[in-house]
């Protein structure tokens, strides 16, 4: 069936099996290989990807399900060349080791980031209707759904902090 | 040109330390970190190839018979689907690391449950995957194979033997003893990407897309597995995405994709579900370790027993190496150690991050700290007086070992002397405790090749067929190659990941960074001398640094010494007499802050910290994350990984990320490490060891003993879940 996305800003018009998740759709029917398969079940977020400005798991929706949504995927956040202060920050802290988990890492961290800016409270927050701050606590429960097996932890905290401070 | 190295000698010239570039050591970023956090960088089901169709994998869903595809014909016939494959050369387990050979093949019997014994293609996908869920699989003739391996028959481990002095009487005229057994669970490695392969054939030539740790290994059991040669096989890994000993060894889904892709004509891709990653490629095995120690009255050890059971599938022989460190890690002159392998149906049992020091020497130091206890002595203290002059099996020399270091300044950086007597210290609902054990890996030199080439225009080239699994190989080759030849980083291009490359030691047991890394010092050291003889002075006396080439009191362009020409050295490493010559291992020490939630028994590190010694560290940053990654490890040891097997079929009952759980970000506190400086001249001529399972090796008892001091509870059947410290509270 057809299926319009608005992919990094791109209008992709796709002929698609029903059957496809948004996951898979960008990995094999687009070649954004970006975002990654680690579960393809909703239990890892290295598919994380950005949705109408909202980070969710693409291997746990169909793609047809998003007919004229926008979708951010790790290709727009930033190229090799022209990296987000996030992406800077992750290479400079050693946010990752073998990579896989970690567009997923980036994409959510990016909207995890403008979730706090809108005061969104977490499971560790004390005042649900104060300003959350960036502390250790905050950032690794907001960022508990993206496993990483090589246990980047506490360099992503501090990568997302660095960034955070310096305005991503 | 090859230049080869044998490492029969202590390496005491340090010429590393000799050279003026400043490289290695340094905490370089990655190099390719710009395209794995754009993602860019290309993994294995990643390869944009033409024409290409995808094949699902079937398990088996018991655990013996004969294997019956009962509507195979029905599903070869649902829309898209090309295929129904059930070939007698599909693997029944993948191979064990540097196996060199396939491993039992057959698609025929099944030997466990979640054996993948068929491969369905399709055009798409989505078409492969739901034919894949329609086939039927039928086992005829089956009767319940034997899968706990407490009562399965079981084969001692001759070789593994050990009866040196009296530990009986030992144990008997002992101011102090302990006598524990403990039990760890099966473990999976979970590497975030799963397993998966690309296969495409040009003709009779093989090209496969692989996620593999080891290739030359790999190359030689894909083209033993499908009998054909090997010059036939080529094998393209540049990234891999983790696999902490589960992509060792050549896997089920490499043979279903080449067996398919041949089979049609077209390129086939096979990506395991994370389900079958789970049942069908590698656990740790389980483990009963009885632990005795005998002391004086100071806590010194005059005796120390060691006995271990573990499994596999028949005819397996991987036997998890639980005794490996026992048998240097402390003193004591009476010592017993022995080995078992029950022989039942679980998946294969092989190599998971740091096999044997991983559970062994957690083991091993929850009886330390029982045994400090008992004792009343500190748990430092108790260590530091059992760090045995020589090997205390063999009585060889240790190389380099600043195990004592590691103890003492590992303390004090985490503050140690605060620790709180048992059950002392309470805040609020939680209950605090310090814990802490030793960390002791041996290390291993392996055969490895790789080319440098020093080109016209000043920059340097490097290439073998060593992979970096995130463990910081593109960093620390160029970091070697650019100290050497005197080259800023960003003039050295490293390509990796490819058998039509130099064939290396692969990336496993922590030698993959001293092995490759010692290849391309020594092509260096050949270029160097190259250099040196155009110019006409000793190779000593030439001082490269930046692109300039200084000697006899003048300083020329690295160009204006090459004049066009390029050199190529093909350096070979092979290891020597210094295996054998002295005790080679690495050292450090855990110290953890647990809090242990008064009314649910749930255990929170809160603090955590290593000391690690591994001779010369050759990037900071990445050898830290090195470390940060097996310590988490530890935690998930420590507090939650289970592989959870049916008692009655030995399925595993929970494949996948949601059910066995390693280690959110939140469970992981911010991590601190301390490398100590160290040079090892009889590891390598680089004066490094491994580091990439130093961080695991002990890492889960800082944090048991840490819910010990916390709670009096002493848990001896890992993981350490809330039900069982609640149980002791
Ligand atoms: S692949 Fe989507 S959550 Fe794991
Ligand atoms: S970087 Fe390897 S899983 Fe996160």
């Amino acid at each position: 069936m057809q299926t319009n996305l608005m992919i990094n800003g791109t209008q992709q018009q796709l002929e698609l099996d029903p059957r496809t998740t948004l996951l898979d759709a960008l990995r094999h029917h687009l070649g954004l290989t970006g975002t990654k398969k680690g579960c393809d079940h909703g239990q890892c977020g290295a598919c994380t990807v950005m949705v109408n400005g909202r980070r969710i798991n693409s291997c746990l929706t169909l793609a047809c399900m998003h007919d004229e949504d926008e979708v951010t995927t790790i290709e727009g956040i930033g190229q090799p060349d022209n990296l987000s202060a996030l992406q800077k920050a992750f290479v400079s802290e050693d946010g990752f080791q073998c990579g896989y988990c970690t567009p997923g890492q980036i994409c959510s961290a990016t909207a995890m980031l403008e979730e706090v800016k809108n005061g969104w409270p977490s499971h560790v927050t004390d005042d649900l209707d104060g300003q959350a701050d960036l502390s250790t606590e905050e950032i690794s429960e907001r960022m508990s759904g993206n496993l990483c097996r090589c246990s980047a932890y506490p360099n992503i905290v501090e990568a997302i902090r660095k960034a955070a401070g310096e305005g991503a | 040109m090859t230049e080869h190295f044998k490492m029969d000698a202590p390496a005491t010239d340090r010429r590393l330390d000799d050279m003026a570039q400043g490289l290695v050591g340094a905490p370089l970023d990655r190099p390719e970190g710009p395209l794995k956090v754009s993602g860019t960088a290309t993994y294995a089901n990643e390869w944009q190839v033409d024409g290409m169709v995808h094949g699902v994998m079937v398990r088996a869903p018991t655990n013996s018979g004969r294997i019956v595809l009962s509507n195979r014909d029905e599903v070869a016939n649902l829309p898209g689907v090309l295929s129904v494959i059930q070939d007698e050369r599909l693997l029944r387990n993948p191979a064990q690391g540097t196996a060199n050979q396939a491993p039992v093949q057959g698609a025929q019997h099944a030997a466990y449950v979640g054996q993948l014994i068929a491969v369905v293609v399709a055009e798409s996908f989505e078409q492969a995957r739901h034919a894949a869920q329609s086939l039927q699989v039928v086992l005829e003739n089956g009767e319940l194979m034997p899968v706990d391996p407490v009562t399965a028959a079981v084969e001692a481990q001759e070789d593994q033997a050990l009866d040196q002095g009296d530990l009986e009487g030992a144990i008997t005229g002992a101011a102090h003893s302990v006598d524990v057994t403990y039990t760890t669970p099966s473990h999976s490695s979970s590497p975030m990407e799963p397993h998966a392969s690309i296969a495409s054939w040009d003709g009779d030539d093989l090209t496969l897309r692989g996620s593999y740790q080891m290739l030359k290994y790999n190359r030689n059991e894909l083209a033993d597995a499908l009998g054909v040669h090997p010059d036939r096989v080529r094998i393209i890994s540049p990234y891999v995405g983790g696999g902490f000993g589960s992509k060792l060894g050549l896997a089920p889904e490499a043979v279903a994709a080449a067996i398919a892709a041949k089979e049609l004509g077209r390129p086939v891709s096979v990506a395991l579900q994370r389900q079958q990653v789970y049942e069908a490629t590698m656990r740790r095995s389980e483990t009963s370790q009885r632990v005795r120690l005998a002391a004086d009255a100071e806590g010194r050890l005059n005796g120390l027993g060691h006995d271990a059971r573990v499994s596999n599938l028949p005819g397996e022989t991987f036997a998890e190496p639980v005794l490996q460190a026992s048998h240097f890690l402390y003193a004591g002159e009476n010592r017993q150690m022995s080995m078992e392998l029950a022989r039942l149906h679980r998946l294969c049992a092989g190599s998971v991050r740091a096999p044997g020091e991983a559970v062994g020497v957690t083991v091993l130091e929850n009886a330390m700290d029982e045994l400090a206890h008992e004792a009343g002595i500190d748990p430092v203290e108790l260590r530091l007086r059992n760090i045995p002059e020589k090997d205390p099996e063999s009585g060889k020399e240790f190389s380099s070992r600043r195990f004592r270091d590691a103890l003492e300044s590992g303390a004090r950086a985490f503050g140690w002397s605060k620790r709180p007597g048992v059950m002392e210290r309470r805040e609020g609902e939680w209950l605090i405790g310090y814990g802490m054990a030793s960390a002791a890996r041996i290390n291993v030199l392996m055969d490895s090749q790789a080319r440098v080439a020093l080109q016209p225009d000043g920059r340097a080239r490097v290439e073998t067929d060593m992979t970096d699994i995130g463990t910081g190989t593109y960093a620390i080759l160029g970091q070697i190659a650019g100290e050497m030849l005197g080259l800023p980083r960003d003039r050295i291009d490293v390509v990796l990941g490819d058998t039509d490359l130099p064939p290396a030691a692969g990336s496993g047991g922590s030698w993959g960074a001293t092995s490759s890394g010692t290849s391309v010092y020594v092509a260096c050291q050949a270029i160097r001398r190259q250099l040196a003889e155009r110019l006409e002075v000793e190779e000593q006396d030439l001082l490269l640094k930046d692109g300039r080439v200084t000697y006899a009191n003048q300083t020329k362009a690295l160009g204006d010494v090459l004049q066009g020409d390029e050199i190529v050295k093909l350096g070979y490493v092979q290891p020597g007499d210094t295996s054998e010559a002295v005790r080679q291992a690495t050292f450090g020490a855990y110290f953890a802050e647990v809090a242990v939630h008064a009314a649910s028994g749930e255990t929170r590190v809160r603090r955590m910290h290593g000391s690690f010694a591994a001779g010369r560290i050759l990037n900071a940053k990445t050898a830290r994350s090195q470390c940060i990654g097996g310590m988490t490890f530890g935690i998930g040891m420590a507090l939650t990984e289970e592989l959870a097997f049916d008692p009655r079929d030995g399925h595993v009952a929970n494949h996948n990320l949601a059910e066995y759980h390693i280690p959110v970000n939140a469970d992981v506190p911010q991590l601190t490490v301390e490398l100590l400086e160290e040079r090892d001249d009889w590891a390598s001529p680089l004066q490094a060891k491994g580091i990439g399972e130093l961080g695991i090796c002990g890492a889960a008892a800082a944090i048991t003993n840490g819910i010990f001091n916390a709670t009096g509870v002493r848990v001896r059947d890992y993981p350490a879940t809330l039900d069982k410290v609640i149980t002791g509270m």
